[in-house]
């Protein structure tokens, strides 16, 4: 059985948190580099070039990219021979959570659903955060973390089809939520799409896939395919950077599946689409 | 699409030359609130009470930044969803108010507000919040600490980049932008 030190994870969530949301990720800036020369709509080329210089910015004066610093998401994988000494992996997660918040002088964006009161002093410094774990075989601990802003939070939606809406009823719901989104999500956005399980895992998956780094290949061809045709398709749609009209929509589209397999119930084809706005901020650590 | 330098606060005569799709630099005062914000200045109005500053020819920025590190005006400072403010936005115009900051649509109530009662709404680049930060020169909570990021502060700022969204004519940049670029 490996052993970590509670310390160290903390440690290290603080300092990828810190790091993540002042540094915008290499496949991210590529994404909108390229955004920002295949652009044809002058105000759109003009936010771009605000974006890519916001980003330079940021990463010279370690400020944090967007003010939304988000709630933190955590997809933690837990290796069956790996064993955490001096404390919880749980607690490990929170505490980093608060230092790299705190230290970072990121902003504390969680508050009641009800008074809407900020409970920094009672609940933690931007606590709690939103974590998945699973169970994987092998002695490490696999952390990816984002912070995701509530802009983009808002516009997402979640759906179950019948099963004969088919591929056709997927692109349509996925084409409705960012139509609908408009500019309100701060586009260009990258789009996690959850198709399979169940209503709720649907929506786990979409915002798994938005984890995925921009560029690469869906490992099934099919997906694959579905993506590219989904992201020309949403680029007719003309909302352009911040929606002010413009060809350079979607960066994006990711989608996952229910594995192993691509499956569902035999009554339902649930569907979720999880937006994410241009500030992705991802990493991941192996510990 | 023209561009402007604009100085705060704003005339009528000011907000009249701006259409939508403009690019407007703003310099001087502009105070920041967000949602709690609002909902205490709209109850403040409706108790006859003093706001906590002047609304004529004034701009609300909708914004709440992160904290400032040490030495530093202001943390980093991009535009929010401006929806969230709409129920409040019609009576502040009513009451004066020249200019908004946000991103993100509006709905009718507040484009009809603007045209009646001349005032325009701003799109800022949401998520440029470091290089936005960059344009304001000093910050100051005037109302409302408590509410932490959300607090009303009075911000000073030179040359802040922003677009018209709505302007007094009715326009909407974002339905005439999709319109322009939208393939059938």
């Amino acid at each position: 059985m490996r052993v970590v030190k509670y310390d160290d994870i903390v440690k290290s969530i603080r300092d990828m948190i810190i790091y993540s949301t002042t540094h915008l990720s290499p496949d991210m800036k590529k994404a909108l580099e390229e955004a920002y020369k295949n652009e044809k709509s002058e105000v759109s080329k003009a936010v771009l070039k605000q974006i890519l210089d916001n980003a330079k910015i940021a990463e010279e004066e370690w400020k944090p990219l967007c003010q939304d610093t988000g709630l933190a998401i955590y997809f933690v994988k837990v290796g069956e021979d790996v064993k955490v000494e001096g404390g919880s992996l749980k607690d490990a997660i929170y505490e980093g959570t608060e230092k790299g918040y705190k230290e970072g002088y990121l902003r504390a964006s969680t508050c009641d659903c009800f008074t809407r009161a900020n409970l920094k002093d009672k609940v933690g410094y931007n606590l709690p955060p939103v974590i998945y774990f699973d169970i994987v075989p092998g002695d490490k601990i696999e952390i990816e973390y984002a912070a995701k802003g509530g802009g983009s939070e808002n516009v997402s939606r979640a759906t179950v089809l019948a099963p004969a809406a088919g591929k056709e009823g997927i692109k349509e719901f996925v084409k409705k939520v960012v139509s609908d989104a408009g500019p309100n999500p701060c586009p260009p956005l990258v789009v996690g799409v959850g198709i399979g399980g169940s209503f709720d895992y649907a929506a786990v998956m979409s915002k798994h896939a938005l984890f995925r780094d921009i560029g690469t290949k869906n490992p099934d061809p099919e997906l694959d395919e579905l993506e590219k045709e989904l992201k020309e398709e949403l680029n007719k749609l003309g909302i352009g950077a911040m929606g002010m009209g413009g060809t350079e929509t979607v960066l994006a589209v990711h989608i996952e599946t229910f594995q192993p397999g691509r499956m569902c119930h035999i009554a339902s084809l649930p569907v979720a689409v999880n937006i994410q706005c241009h500030s992705s901020r991802h990493a991941h650590i192996t510990i | 699409m023209a561009e402007y330098r604009l100085k705060t606060p704003l005339t009528d005569e000011d907000v009249e030359k701006l259409k939508a799709g403009d690019i407007v630099y703003l310099t001087g005062t502009v105070y920041t609130a967000r949602d709690a914000a609002h909902k205490r200045l709209v109850d403040l109005i409706n108790e006859n009470k003093e706001l906590p500053f002047d609304l004529k020819g004034a701009v609300i920025y909708y914004v709440g930044p992160t904290p400032p590190k040490p030495g530093e005006v202001i943390g980093s400072a991009g535009p929010t969803t401006s929806y969230r403010m709409d129920p409040y936005a019609p009576i502040l115009i009513e009451k004066g108010l020249k200019g908004m900051i946000g991103k993100g649509k509006r709905n009718e109530t507040v484009k009809e507000a603007c045209k009646k009662h001349k005032a325009v709404y701003f799109g800022a680049v949401g998520g440029a919040a470091a290089l936005i930060a960059k344009a304001i020169k000093k910050a100051e909570v005037i109302a409302y600490p408590e509410l932490g990021p959300e607090a009303i502060r009075r911000l000073e700022v030179e040359d802040f980049p922003v677009v018209v969204v709505n302007d007094v004519y009715g326009n909407d940049l974002y339905e005439m932008g999709r319109k322009e670029w939208e393939e059938k």
